[in-house]
């Protein structure tokens, strides 16, 4: 029982923390892709605009809620709470220090992975019950996509567990502690399972330049076509948040966790890495193009997929004759 | 080195604790997508008269021609063969990564032949150019 009362009282932390970081960083990207695009962005709301996130919430709060006559009302219903719960239900084995985690679980990458990949289901479920040509087409593309780029995810995210001998996160980080990041060494196993993991996240949050299932050029939303208020907001919350938690599972994998190098350990640096990284998404977000479906697809199974493959069997070969 | 994977060996099983730690994180997360959805609820507006226009499916303006619901070419299903496959082998390779120290050259060896068989599958899709996206 005191493992349930536990997995309440931190998640309710954690996920309160999440939801705060998520509306702000909303305020982040506006302002760094108006600095880039020679814009001010959100001045209005509160000093330099930082209020306006909250404001957004309001606004999306008192929005009419239509569901279309065609459409499958359950489903339709259905699907923006089940995408919410996915995206932050991945935090629950994230350790944010060796003590901040609702459940370090002892299958915690393979928990980790599994919902994450479960999170194109109800993206998937939106496309379907929204009975919208748009819509369908979005979650087909949602669907191939995160099929794809599953595999390569998966196994760079194996390069860290063969490394560290536990598929427990904390482990996994205490093993970087004690040793070194695995993005500083073996840097040649580690620099590339990083950006293959990075680059196969993205694609499983749907984020440019791989957010062809919502291309608003042809699709016009995608998945989220039919959405009004705070369902469609939902789906946007969903998307920022799996990004964020999806920062901070990488930063555990490959950057050291809570791990502050020379430094004294704690919970500032796993949070100062994940918020960096997550910037550095939205970086290459305002800078990349969208890539084409094809390319997309060429990019998984011709490049990433053999690479990633090396990548584990090279981790094997290492860890047996050398560490 | 050998430290991390006894204390693998003897974590290595889901605990209730955990499980139920789990259970409690995910009731936070429903409970903070219901929250937002009953006030959503509260606190939107509503229109005094409905329309069928409004509730119409949405095709850029144009009236409806038909029914999204057909069939229609799911472009991808050899790549939906081809993820199954990687998927297994995924979670095949999966539980020798933790004992990938203790297990030596035999694991390697057994892993090794495993993937390369896999890999020449791959080697014909790509010859066959069924991973590409037509």
């Amino acid at each position: 029982m005191s493992g349930f009362v536990h997995g309440l009282s931190y998640g309710a932390v954690i996920v309160t923390v999440l939801m705060t970081v998520t509306a702000f960083s909303l305020w982040f990207e506006r302002k760094l892709a108006a600095r880039m695009q020679s814009r001010l962005g959100p001045t209005l709301v509160g000093p330099a605009g930082i209020l306006q996130p909250i404001a957004d919430v309001l606004k999306l709060l008192q929005k009419e809620d239509i569901v279309p006559l065609k459409a499958d009302a359950v489903l339709f219903n259905l699907a923006p709470p089940v995408a919410v719960v996915c995206a932050i239900g991945v935090a629950a084995a994230v350790p944010f220090s060796p003590t901040v985690v609702a459940a370090d679980l002892d299958v915690g990458v393979l928990y980790v992975l599994a919902i994450g990949a479960v999170t194109v289901l109800p993206v998937f479920t939106a496309g379907w019950a929204s009975n919208n040509k748009l819509a369908l087409l979005g979650g087909m593309r949602a669907v191939a996509q995160s099929v794809s780029y599953e595999v390569p995810l998966v196994l760079a995210a194996l390069v860290p567990v063969i490394l560290a001998g536990s598929m427990r996160i904390g482990a996994i980080v205490q093993f970087q502690s004690d040793h070194h990041w695995f993005v500083a060494w073996p840097f040649f196993l580690g620099i590339p399972a990083f950006v293959i993991f990075v680059l196969a996240m993205l694609a499983e949050a749907n984020r440019i330049p791989f957010d062809i299932p919502e291309a608003e050029s042809e699709l016009v939303a995608g998945v989220t076509t039919e959405y009004t208020g705070m369902k469609f907001a939902l789906f946007y919350m969903a998307e920022y948040v799996h990004t964020l938690v999806a920062s901070a599972v990488a930063s555990a994998l490959f950057l050291g966790g809570w791990d502050g190098g020379p430094f004294r350990p704690g919970l500032h640096w796993m949070v100062l890495k994940t918020l960096f990284l997550f910037a550095g998404l939205y970086w290459i977000r305002w800078t990349l193009l969208r890539f084409r479906s094809d390319q997309l697809m060429r990019l998984c199974w011709r490049y990433l997929v053999p690479s990633s493959i090396a990548l584990v069997a090279t981790a094997g070969v290492w860890v047996v004759f050398v560490g | 080195m050998i430290r991390w994977h006894s204390e693998g060996l003897q974590e290595g099983r889901f605990t209730v604790s955990q499980g139920l730690a789990l259970v409690g994180f995910l009731l936070v997360s429903a409970a903070v997508a219901a929250s937002l959805l009953v006030g959503a609820r509260l606190l939107r507006v509503r229109a005094r008269s409905s329309s069928r226009l409004k509730r119409e499916t949405y095709e850029c303006g144009e009236t409806p021609n038909a029914p999204a619901w057909v069939q229609f070419h799911a472009r991808y299903y050899v790549v939906a063969l081809f993820f199954v496959l990687f998927d297994i082998e995924a979670a095949l390779v999966l539980p020798w990564g933790i004992i990938t120290r203790e297990m030596g050259k035999g694991g390697l060896w057994a892993v090794g032949s495993f993937v390369g068989v896999l890999m020449l599958g791959w080697v014909w899709g790509i010859r066959k150019g069924t991973l590409e996206w037509v």
